[in-house]
């Protein structure tokens, strides 16, 4: 069976209610726009979402909070959504929050076949409680579980039809661990060649993570913080 | 007393040729204007930039290339983009010299919390707790006193930790610290400031030894 597919209802053709996704991007930056924008338009529902951030009010995964389609989050920094604060102080939403370098690595060992592993992240604060604590080589650490997620959904910059994927700039953030990390990962890309074209050397995740590919129809990338200076 | 690039400058006297450094953001974002000169500082941002360079110039902005803060950066010639899980084996794996980071209050201990407000604000840890559970060479800056004019320097934190016995120095608009295991030890006034002041404004425990310097930046 081929990976690519047409477009972004194609490729999320079979997620549905109450389903675990794993979604790519580190604030609005390389995210996987299509997909989202499907998300909303299919109007699932009960979803609990693994990403770094919650998008802002009008953007990114703030577009389903919105919408309440989901029901738990699970984030390192959600600041930048006052909708998502506003639902999780007002006990709506389910949030467990996470040290940044914890959900790139459980992510990345969702991926590898790790089912745990120890870091230093969090020892002595809440993120501990109720998780195993052992000291190695005298300093301590927390274990720290691997995700099972239905979907794994993250966005490159240009892609071949083997499901090879070239990143750009920082928008391989989380979209690199994420690759493989659920059971079956949807990459959209803005470029979608054929299998031969990229270099083989060049190439930063492999195919073979990949399920599903498909070129996202337009990408609005937005920016959250214009920042600039004048010449 | 300091003002924000005040702060900056005087970390930045901290900073050494071949450092690897990670800024977070707020007033530690500002130490990058003031490296000195000739001297070679790599700047992490841990969204995946290593020789993350200044904001770009107007109309040249690009959406793929920010830094931790969701600001529009640019990367300096020999700069490397990488991923998230690389990012933080970068930082877990101690190869960044210093962290400089902002905090809510610190503790006589080295303890510090920055990230949530129960019941009020919840912003989440970001890389914070990686940061600081890692890092050889942690500063803090910040104010000395919160907005209700409540020391942030204290015996034991209020507010959920980010960390513990992790900060090594902090510095304020009044003073330079390190904290040791006896507690915050003073050893710089910032311009103007007198040790009376700075003893007024810390609550935890203060060790001041003989004369203290005014800072020179």
């Amino acid at each position: 069976m081929g990976k690519v597919f047409k477009n972004a209802a194609d490729a999320t053709f079979d997620i549905q209610n109450n389903m675990t996704l794993i979604l790519g991007g580190f604030g609005l930056c390389g995210l996987p726009e299509n997909c989202i924008a499907e998300l909303v338009k299919k109007g699932v529902t009960g979803l609990t979402c693994i990403s770094n951030n919650a998008g802002v009010d009008d953007f990114g995964l703030g577009l389903l909070l919105k919408n309440h389609q989901i029901k738990k989050m699970i984030a390192s920094y959600v600041g930048e959504n006052a909708e998502f604060e506003r639902q999780l102080l007002n006990g709506e939403l389910e949030v467990e929050l996470i040290p940044q370098g914890t959900l790139a690595e459980r992510c990345r060992a969702s991926a590898a076949g790790i089912p745990a592993f120890f870091t230093p992240a969090g020892y002595g604060t809440e993120v501990a409680e109720g998780k195993e604590v052992r000291a190695f080589d005298g300093k301590m650490y927390i274990m720290e579980r691997r995700f099972y997620a239905d979907f794994s959904i993250i966005k490159a910059w240009k892609g071949d039809t083997n499901g090879n994927l070239i990143y750009r700039a920082t928008t391989r953030n989380f979209n690199l661990p994420m690759a493989g990390a659920g059971k079956i990962t949807i990459a959209e890309v803005e470029e979608l060649v054929p299998a031969g074209e990229l270099d083989p050397d060049q190439i930063h995740t492999p195919g073979i993570f990949i399920k599903r590919i498909f070129q996202g129809a337009t990408y609005e990338k937005r920016i959250e913080k214009v920042t600039a200076r004048e010449r | 007393m300091l003002d924000k690039n005040g702060i900056a400058r005087r970390i930045a006297k901290e900073l050494q040729d071949g450092y690897y450094v990670n800024l977070g953001i707020g007033i530690p974002t500002l130490v990058a204007n003031f490296v000195p000169e000739g001297m070679n500082v790599t700047f992490q941002s841990e969204n995946g930039m290593l020789g993350m360079g200044s904001f770009p110039f107007s109309g040249e902005e690009d959406a793929d290339v920010i830094n931790a803060g969701k600001q529009t950066v640019t990367m300096l010639p020999g700069g490397v983009y990488f991923d998230s899980a690389t990012s933080f084996a970068m930082i877990r794996g101690e190869h960044v010299d210093l962290t400089v980071l902002g905090a809510m209050e610190v503790s006589e201990t080295g303890d510090i919390a920055n990230w949530k407000i129960p019941g009020k604000m919840v912003k989440g840890m970001g890389g914070a707790m990686d940061l600081v559970a890692s890092a050889k060479n942690i500063i803090v800056a910040m104010q000395h006193v919160n907005k209700a004019g409540e020391s942030k320097l204290l015996p034991k934190c209020t507010l959920p930790l980010t960390g513990i016995g992790c900060v090594k120095k902090i510095i304020t608009e009044l003073a330079f610290l390190e904290v040791t295991p006896n507690g915050f030890k003073l050893i710089e006034r910032a311009p103007g400031v007198s040790v009376e002041q700075i003893q007024q404004a810390t609550l935890g425990k203060l060790i001041i030894e003989g004369d203290i310097p005014e800072m020179a930046i």
